[in-house]
């Protein structure tokens, strides 16, 4: 009898269950209303007109939406690219290798975007690209893929650098016995080893770079909104069902990409 | 080459691990850490006319962060309004951190106790929340929060109160905003402490007539310290800087450092405050992330 | 799904050909342009507008001035006006290029702030007051005193829409002064005045057209216009004109320098101009136009508003808000910086 009280009270401290069931149902309440609402019929946020698809439909017919859509998936396909990129070439630099001088400092460099209030950066891009704008009379897209990039890195890096860091050696060095140049190495060995982390890192790169909102409110240029620029823009007027269906619909591809992420490093055991 | 010998692998290594890591450096350089030189030196120029610096090295900007002038008897007094919203920021920081503290360990135990099966659906439902976009998280807060909110609409229907609640634009709302925000930093940090967490230690608490009370403060609470300060610096970190919440739900009155900051780039027509207020933001981040290297080893330490 | 592609490619392509050719882009005002005018713009000829919202003149003036925005039109202020033609922000107008020009009524024609239209044309005129639900305070909706000095059934609940020369001015008025006073007592009791009149508001934000008709906010300084689509959807909304003073405004388009898409923008202000289209311009906003003959097309809820049919009694206070000098825009900022905090 003793022995079951103590195990009792060893899984579960007086109250922590239900805290815990109550900071599950505060999480997910609002999103379930959210995603509830978006299939309102009505017009009103708050009274339920019936089961419609109709404010994705009208999302869907806006043309700003449309543009925003295109732009948020351009912008985070390429980060994602050059932050993965980037971040495999850093890790095969900073992993499984001697301790080397000025190691420290690209560890911090790397982190650097997770450490810095996302606001300052903001305010430092947009000092720094509006003077190359005026000076290159160039207000593309590249200044969004830049920051983009640069932000996502961390995120790209750190999955690639676990599955790495779990990876053995064994096979390369196999692979160099048989006479396979270092490229072939990598080429045959290393990177296909390391597909998993690389495709993971991408996702959460491309995850990052959608969901961004500040640092794209900051340095976009003319008829630049992303989908949740134009949704902060919204946010600050109408509050109309249409945003809800924006977001759902960002919410569902969000949920994909994460399940599939944890599909891929389900893999690695 | 050299390889072979010690040295000259090291330094292969070296190199090599330097040519490699470069195209991350390099756009990191240009596309994040870079520019915030700029700010640094634009905290010490002149404001323009309307917007923008005038090239003149100025302390003004440094000046303002801490002390003001009386704009009509020319007086000096401290600038209790950027001393104001400097302690409003740390205020709704720290709380936000207290109350999904409090919230989060509950959450994180829960989910470690869990059977190694279900644990993973439950790590799972954590992170869904912690990925979704900030901006549609806050919405829908404010969704909930509203006068014509559910919150609201269903407390009237249930005769609760006659007037809904005026919550949204209010300091609370913005604490309410960023704890819904924030949660998921707090519970993963401290999950990863008690996940580890070896539960025969508890047992042998007990055994050693140690109460509830006892075992928590003196057998767990030291153990999973670490998880509790990581969890506490990702989520204060953040608050500290929020932009998008308070701008959201705090109507533009409650304003934290993050908005004062963007005001002053746009209506405030003052850049080089605007600079000067980032660098003080950057500084009291980077002081709290030394408190937490400081701290870290020490735990390892304990171990 | 298959339109976000068919977009993708669409700017993927325009991306690549550097020229943007057919497009145009539009700097104005968040919630003022009415999109059936840009698609009517569209099929006559050819050229897309792409519209980015801003919600004040200063941050309007800040995202030009940094450069390379990327814009070709933008619609500030009359007060603002003159700064950007100070700053080379916009170009001078080649009239023999706009065929419309003569349709600009004669009294918008000479204005102190763009004598002889060389910069900009009109896009719509209105007054700052203050709009109420009467729901919620059924007390004289005419006076600056709402937000001001709120009454009892308002404190804690008036919004003020943080533009500040309309607020300044609104304040000043209240206390006898004139618009671009450089007069250091009344600015000294303006500044009290708005300092203690701050704990009472509840928030300072924009956005009043769905806020106030969804019942978010029970009271707030707003312009006319924006009042009279809230009334539409919430009729329980009047609008007050402030006997003490308030502003009229105009607010008006042009060109700026650094603009890609010349020959379209003039194509644009030419467009405006024609009074079936400066009536669509107002049919959404609610605003009066500057365009003569625009009344025919007008929508007839509008001949009659009382937000825009200004009452007798109340024509005298209002006052248009001239270009306040550096030294009196200077107090202005301190002012209204020491408020922003």
């Amino acid at each position: 009898m003793t022995e079951r009280r103590k195990r009792f009270a060893i899984e579960t401290l007086p109250g922590f269950t239900a805290i815990a069931i109550a900071a599950f149902v505060m999480l997910y309440l609002p999103i379930v209303t959210l995603v509830a609402y978006s299939f309102n019929g009505g017009s009103s946020v708050a009274v339920w007109g019936g089961f419609s698809l109709h404010w994705y439909e009208v999302a869907s017919q806006n043309a700003a939406v449309q543009g925003a859509a295109a732009r948020s998936f351009i912008i985070a396909a390429s980060a994602a690219a050059i932050a993965t990129t980037a971040a495999t070439m850093a890790a095969l630099g900073t992993t499984r290798r001697g301790k080397f001088t000025g190691q420290t400092f690209i560890y911090l460099m790397i982190n650097q975007p997770l450490m810095v209030p996302e606001i300052v950066t903001a305010v430092a891009l947009l000092i720094f690209f509006a003077s190359i704008k005026v000076a290159t009379g160039y207000s593309g897209l590249g200044y969004l893929i830049l920051a983009h990039s640069a932000f996502c890195i961390p995120f790209a890096y750190l999955p690639i650098r676990a599955r790495l860091e779990g990876m053995d050696g064994a096979m390369e060095i196999a692979a160099a016995d048989l006479y396979a140049n270092p490229w072939q190495v990598f080429r045959r060995v290393t990177l296909p080893l390391l597909m998993p982390g690389v495709a993971a890192g991408a996702m959460l790169a491309f995850v990052i770079s959608l969901d961004d909102v500040v640092i794209t409110e900051f340095v976009k240029s003319a008829g630049q909104d992303t989908l949740p620029t134009y949704m902060l823009g919204q946010l600050r007027r109408a509050v109309t069902p249409e945003v809800n269906a924006i977001s759902t619909a960002l919410l569902g591809m969000t949920v994909i990409l994460l399940t599939a992420f944890f599909l891929l490093s389900k893999k690695r055991d | 080459m050299g390889i072979g010998t010690e040295e000259g692998r090291k330094k292969h290594q070296a190199r090599s691990g330097w040519l490699l890591s470069l195209p991350a450096l390099v756009l990191l350089l240009v596309g994040a850490s870079g520019p915030l030189v700029i700010v640094a030196v634009y905290s010490f120029l002149k404001p323009g006319e309307y917007s923008g610096v005038q090239w003149i090295f100025s302390l003004e900007a440094w000046f303002k962060v801490l002390l003001e002038k009386d704009i009509f008897d020319g007086t000096i007094s401290l600038a209790d309004a950027h001393l104001a919203i400097f302690w409003r920021s740390a205020k709704l920081s720290l709380l936000t951190t207290a109350v999904t503290l409090v919230l989060g360990l509950p959450t994180a135990w829960f989910i470690a106790t869990r059977p190694a099966r279900s644990r993973a659906l439950w790590l799972f439902l954590i992170t869904i929340p912690f990925w979704t976009n900030l901006l549609i998280r806050t919405f829908a807060i404010m969704e909930v929060i509203r006068n014509e909110g559910i919150l609201n609409t269903a407390l009237l229907a249930l005769g609760l109160i006659e007037t809904p609640i005026q919550i949204l634009y209010s300091g609370t709302a913005v604490l309410i905003g960023m704890t819904y925000v924030y949660l998921p930093l707090m519970v993963l940090p401290l999950f990863a402490a008690i996940d580890r967490f070896d539960f025969r230690l508890i047992e042998a608490g007990y055994d050693l007539y140690a109460s509830r009370w006892q075992v928590l403060r003196r057998v767990i609470l030291p153990i999973i310290r670490p998880g509790i300060v990581a969890g506490s610096i990702l989520v204060f970190v953040p608050s500290l800087g929020a932009y998008v919440t308070p701008r959201v739900l705090g109507g533009g009155k409650n304003m934290m450092i993050g908005n004062f900051i963007e005001l002053q780039f746009g209506q405030g027509r003052n850049w080089p405050l605007g600079a000067s207020l980032s660098m003080v933001l950057l500084l009291i981040v980077v002081v709290a992330l030394l408190i937490y290297v400081r701290t870290a080893p020490q735990e390892d330490r304990h171990d | 799904m298959k339109k976000i592609l068919l977009a993708t490619v669409a700017i993927l392509a325009t991306a690549s050909f550097a020229n943007a050719g057919d497009t145009l882009n539009l700097y104005n005002w968040g919630n003022y342009t009415n999109p059936d005018l840009l698609a009517k713009f569209a099929a006559e000829t050819g050229i897309t507008v792409t519209v980015t919202d801003y919600d004040s003149n200063s941050s309007a003036l800040a995202k030009v001035e940094a450069g390379g925005s990327g814009f070709d039109l933008v619609v500030p202020s009359a007060n603002y006006v003159p700064v950007f033609v100070a700053k080379g922000l916009l170009q001078p107008l080649d009239h023999a290029r706009l065929a419309n020009i003569g349709n600009i009524a004669p009294e918008w024609v000479d204005v102190p702030w763009d004598n002889g239209r060389a910069h900009t044309v009109p896009w719509q005129w209105g007054t700052t007051g203050v709009a109420v639900n009467t729901s919620v305070y059924s007390g004289d909706p005419n006076t600056s005193d709402i937000f001001l000095n709120p009454p009892a059934e308002l404190v804690g609940k008036v919004n003020v829409v943080p533009e500040m020369a309309d607020v300044m001015a609104m304040a000043i008025m209240h206390e006898g002064g004139v618009p671009c006073t450089e007069d250091l007592t009344v600015l000294k009791r303006v500044r009290d005045l708005l300092v203690a009149a701050k704990p009472k508001w509840r928030s300072m934000d924009y956005g009043m057209t769905e806020k106030m008709s969804n019942n978010d906010v029970p009271a707030s300084v707003n312009w006319n216009g924006s009042t009279m689509r809230i009334r539409a959807n919430n009729p329980a909304v009047v609008y007050g004109y402030p006997r003490e003073g308030y502003p009229v405004w105009m607010d008006s388009i042009g060109i700026l320098s650094d603009a890609k898409n010349v020959d379209e923008a003039y194509k644009f202000l030419d467009f405006i101009m024609v009074p079936e289209n400066a009536a669509m311009i107002s049919s959404f906003a609610r605003y009066a136009n500057g365009i003569s003959g625009s009344d025919a097309f007008m929508p007839e809820a509008m001949k009659t508003a009382p937000e825009i049919v200004v009452p007798a009694e109340f024509l005298s206070a209002g006052q248009f808000l001239p270009t306040c000098s550096a030294s009196a825009a200077a107090l202005q900022t301190a002012i209204w910086t020491e408020l922003m905090k």
